[in-house]
């Protein structure tokens, strides 16, 4: 055996047979990443598809009522394709979204992709502001917290983010709404109502419960792992290096220590955005906002399957987008290390 | 009076136990005072009280740092910053962490300068000319991970003196260092003291470096001064027994000795006894010693010692250094070898880091792998072992021929060889206690059973010179020596046949590094068979029976120990060889 591989190795040459191709080149990897992306979408909506054919119920039976005959139920059905095999319904739609068409609502029959363009602005709208708001927050809680650390500010942040992050984001919403809306002080409305046709910046009272309860989520949970990774930094002998240097505090928090206690900070900053994302349904059901969210609880009480399928592509492709994002920065910062 | 004066210098603990007691010295410009002890002497707080500076836990209670004048310690923190850098500097033991690996150069050595960019970048350039490394842009904007160790530590004594202090610190520069970059910054660092008459403290474990660096030195022990005075003088009379003791215990390149461990263990801070902090392990300790604790006593002017007995020692001789050591194992022609090496070659994924290595191990054999850092040497080893995978050529163990991974081999070849990591801080598992870690491989192989495997486990331990007590101990409660102690005696259980030594006493004192040798030189005489890598060619000469000489992944040389070191005949083992450093009495 061994007497075989040494031959092998001796006959390729030392120099050929020791080294190793570097084989993956830049297009070949984001091939990789689109196919990865394309099965795990494909690997979702078969999934959601199946499931909902387990719910009780269809979506002619929700718009007949309970009242109605077997017979106009079932003619319904003929009328919306359900009498057909589940394969065949399956190939339907998914032929559909694959030639940009994502079909029409069951239930009120307009085009989803008209139901969910409007909703898309008013969700997106509400996680950006989160996102934008969650990022710089938690690196100033979490450095503040490190800097002084075991101080009365660190230990009131560490204890009231053990809280926030225990309690769900709807018991979050939940407390803000009794505090801000409607018991204690009529600061802001507790159901944001946008009307149709309006786009959420003109609301911006609207926006502030539902944005506060993604930011609180976010920001006890981000700067958290920020507060770490800066404790970390600050006791490595490069920060002590730079005291002996007779750098300021300033400069050495800046230009030292920020940018090495980014590097683990910034993979978990893109999770949290995806959680945000995810974090949005539950928000804006809690607040009766109108987005995707609430789209998606709708369909799923009326079994209108299009336009769950359509919703929930739409939440897993962000999802695996700033998943994609943490990874890709994640690799990138060891692969510099290397 | 004296540029720089340390007087009553006290550093405690938060609880108040003092790890540096009343330290009281004086430097001139241009003078190299070096600082040696073992490791928790208190050297490196001491040294680092120089910058008004304690590190977590400790606190500066009393004394004085006087430069030119001003007390360093009574500086506000605004004067105490712009002193730090620019009147003292401090040069770390190991800049691949101290560096930010975030910033460029450029940016590190430029924040320690004051004064318009121009300037600033020009004096950028000059001391790094100064220091021998390139000035261009282009080095400027490299982050410290793209620079080799000894670049690193150039960097680090660049950004020091950079800012002309009037004292540089360097605490343990060259410890991570070959011996070739060893002494290309030692002699580094005293062409710049005496350029710039800047003043510096050396901090090393090792008396050879302490030798041809410094001007005067100071010996610490349990965080006191025992002993100082000018090199050369503490070198040849060593008044203090501690002294005496640390010499005896550096190996030579010149000549293969016995070398004399110091019995028993440096005092932790919470260890207080009346009389001598060193009595419990001093050779020449009287009752009296055990009552009084001595003050230092001057000898001649400028050397001084802290023993009762000072005035008598330097006149007895030292400790006979050249107590003969073990023959030289000689491979008789008909033996088959343990261990028997044929062209082997290995690399990494673009690269061939080792050609033709081929060599036997005979029983008893201690076989040395020398060569700097780069040179290959831990890539062979690690190939031997079975961890790195990628190679070609015949490995043969007792005979048999082993598959390039150690998951290929069977598990009798690889419980016939064992290996020894260089640092024992990282090869034991701190979650195991000792007895556990011993254990394993007991279970493992043998299938013992608990009791058999704890009696065999307080052998182990008593083979290596462990009190058998320890095996209930974390690694985290132990010194180095001590968990280097362990990793051998974890090795042992297996009843290897050959043991690969990869730089194991490296990251050991001198003092630990003798008591290790001498305990391998006992498991040689029981007939293992020993592969040990290392850069230190003093300790190859204590040890080893014949030595291979790498270099960028080529045998260069080849053959019995004291023919390769007293005859070198490739250019690069005489470089090395001249590289080495020896403490000689006669200096």
């Amino acid at each position: 055996m061994v007497a075989e591989l040494t031959g092998a190795t001796r006959s390729a040459g030392p120099r050929r047979s020791l080294t190793r191709r570097r084989s993956a080149t830049v297009p070949g990897r984001i091939g990789w990443i689109v196919a990865q992306a394309i099965a795990m979408l494909f690997v979702v909506t078969t999934l959601v598809f199946f499931a909902t054919q387990a719910m009780p119920g269809d979506v002619a039976k929700v718009m007949l009522g309970m009242s109605a005959t077997p017979e106009r139920v079932e003619a319904l059905r003929h009328q919306l394709g359900l009498d057909r095999s589940l394969l065949s319904q399956y190939w339907h739609w998914l032929s559909g979204v694959l030639s940009g068409d994502l079909g029409t609502s069951l239930a009120s029959g307009r085009p989803v992709s008209q139901l969910l363009g409007e909703r898309l602005v008013n969700s997106a709208t509400l996680s950006l502001f989160a996102v934008v708001l969650i990022l710089p927050l938690s690196l100033l809680i979490g450095i503040l917290a490190a800097q002084f650390k075991d101080s009365l500010f660190d230990r009131t942040f560490l204890w009231s983010s053990m809280v926030a992050n225990a309690l769900a984001d709807f018991v979050v919403g939940t407390l803000l709404v009794a505090l801000f809306g409607t018991t204690v002080f009529h600061w802001f409305p507790p159901v944001s109502l946008i009307p149709a046709e309006h786009m959420p910046w003109w609301h911006p009272q609207a926006l502030v419960l539902p944005v506060a309860t993604l930011v609180i989520g976010g920001v006890m949970y981000l700067s958290r792992l920020i507060r770490v990774s800066f404790i970390d930094v600050l006791n490595s002998e490069y920060v002590e290096m730079a005291r002996l240097k007779g750098l300021g505090s300033a400069r050495i928090l800046l230009t030292h220590a920020l940018p090495n206690a980014l590097a683990p900070a910034v993979p978990a900053a893109s999770l949290v955005a995806a959680f945000t994302v995810g974090g949005v349904v539950v928000v804006e059901y809690l607040f009766g906002y109108p987005g995707i969210g609430g789209l998606l609880i709708d369909s799923i009480s009326n079994r209108d399957l299009p336009v769950i399928q359509a919703v929930v592509l739409v939440i897993a492709a962000v999802y695996y987008f700033f998943n994609l994002l943490a990874d890709l920065l994640h690799t990138g910062k060891s692969g510099e290390r290397r | 009076m004296s540029a720089i004066e340390v007087r009553g210098l006290t550093i405690a603990l938060r609880d108040g136990s003092p790890i540096v007691k009343d330290a009281t010295f004086d430097l001139e410009p241009g003078q190299v005072l070096g600082v040696v002890g073992e490791s928790g002497s208190g050297k490196s707080t001491m040294s680092l009280a120089m910058l008004g500076y304690a590190r977590h836990g400790a606190r500066i209670t009393a004394g004085q740092v006087l430069i030119d004048g001003t007390d360093v310690l009574a500086l506000g923190p605004r004067a105490l910053r712009r002193h730090r850098g620019n009147v003292v500097a401090y040069v770390p033991q190991d800049p691949a962490t101290a560096l930010n690996p975030a910033l460029r150069i450029g940016v590190q050595l430029a924040e320690v300068l004051e004064g318009d960019a121009k300037e600033v970048d020009a004096r950028i350039r000059e001391v790094l000319g100064a220091v021998g490394l390139p000035s261009d842009d282009a080095f400027l904007h490299r982050r410290p991970r793209e620079l080799s160790g000894g670049q690193q530590q150039r960097v680090a004594l660049a950004m020091a003196v950079a800012p002309r202090p009037r004292l540089t610190v360097l605490d343990e520069p060259t410890t991570g260092l070959d011996v070739t970059t060893q002494a290309r910054v030692l002699a580094l660092v005293a062409r710049l003291c005496a350029d710039n008459q800047m003043a510096a403290i050396y901090v090393s474990h090792d008396l050879a470096v302490i030798g041809e660096v410094a001007d005067r030195v100071a010996v610490m022990y349990g965080g006191m001064i025992v002993e100082a005075g000018p090199t050369k003088q503490v070198v040849a009379r060593p008044a203090h027994p501690y002294t005496r003791a640390l010499l005896a215990a550096v190996p030579s390149a010149r000549e293969r000795m016995r070398l004399t461990s110091i019995p028993g263990r440096a005092p932790g801070v919470q260890d207080t006894h009346p009389g001598c902090v060193f009595a419990p392990r001093c050779a020449f300790a009287t009752d009296e010693c055990t009552t009084g604790a001595p003050s230092l006593i001057e000898l001649v002017p400028g050397h001084s010692a802290r023993c009762l007995r000072a005035e008598e020692l330097p006149e007895r001789p030292r400790q006979s250094a050249t107590a003969p050591a073990s023959a030289v194992q000689e491979a008789a022609p008909g033996d088959t070898p343990l261990l028997r090496v044929r062209d082997l070659a290995a690399g990494y994924r673009d690269r061939q880091v080792l050609f033709d290595v081929s060599f036997d191990v005979v029983e008893g054999e201690c076989l040395a792998v020398v060569g700097e850092s780069g040179s290959g040497k831990t890539t062979m080893s690690r190939s031997l072992i079975g961890l790195q995978e990628r190679w070609g050529g015949t490995v043969e163990l007792g005979g048999t021929p082993l598959a390039p991974a150690a998951a290929r081999r069977d598990p009798d070849q690889r419980r016939s060889m064992q290996y020894i990591f260089q640092n024992p801080y990282g090869s034991l598992n701190p979650r195991a206690t000792v007895g556990d870690c011993v254990a394993e491989p007991l279970r493992h192989f043998f299938a013992l059973g608990a009791k058999a495997a704890r009696a065999r486990v307080a052998e182990l331990l008593e083979r290596v010179e462990l009190p058998g007590h320890l095996a209930s101990r974390y690694p985290a409660e132990l010194s180095g020596g001590q968990r280097q102690r362990v990793a051998i005696a974890r090795a042992l259980g297996c009843a290897p046949t050959v043991l690969i030594c990869d730089e194991v006493t490296s990251a050991l004192d001198v003092s630990v590094q003798a008591a290790i040798v001498e305990l391998l030189r006992g498991l040689l005489n029981d007939g293992l068979g020993m592969v040990f890598v290392t850069h230190n060619l003093a300790v190859v000469r204590s040890l080893a029976d014949s030595v291979i000489v790498l270099s960028e992944g080529h045998v260069v040389e080849h053959g019995g120990t004291d023919t390769v070191l007293t005859e070198p005949r490739h250019a690069y083992t005489k470089a090395l060889l001249a590289d080495t450093l020896e403490v000689s009495a006669a200096g």
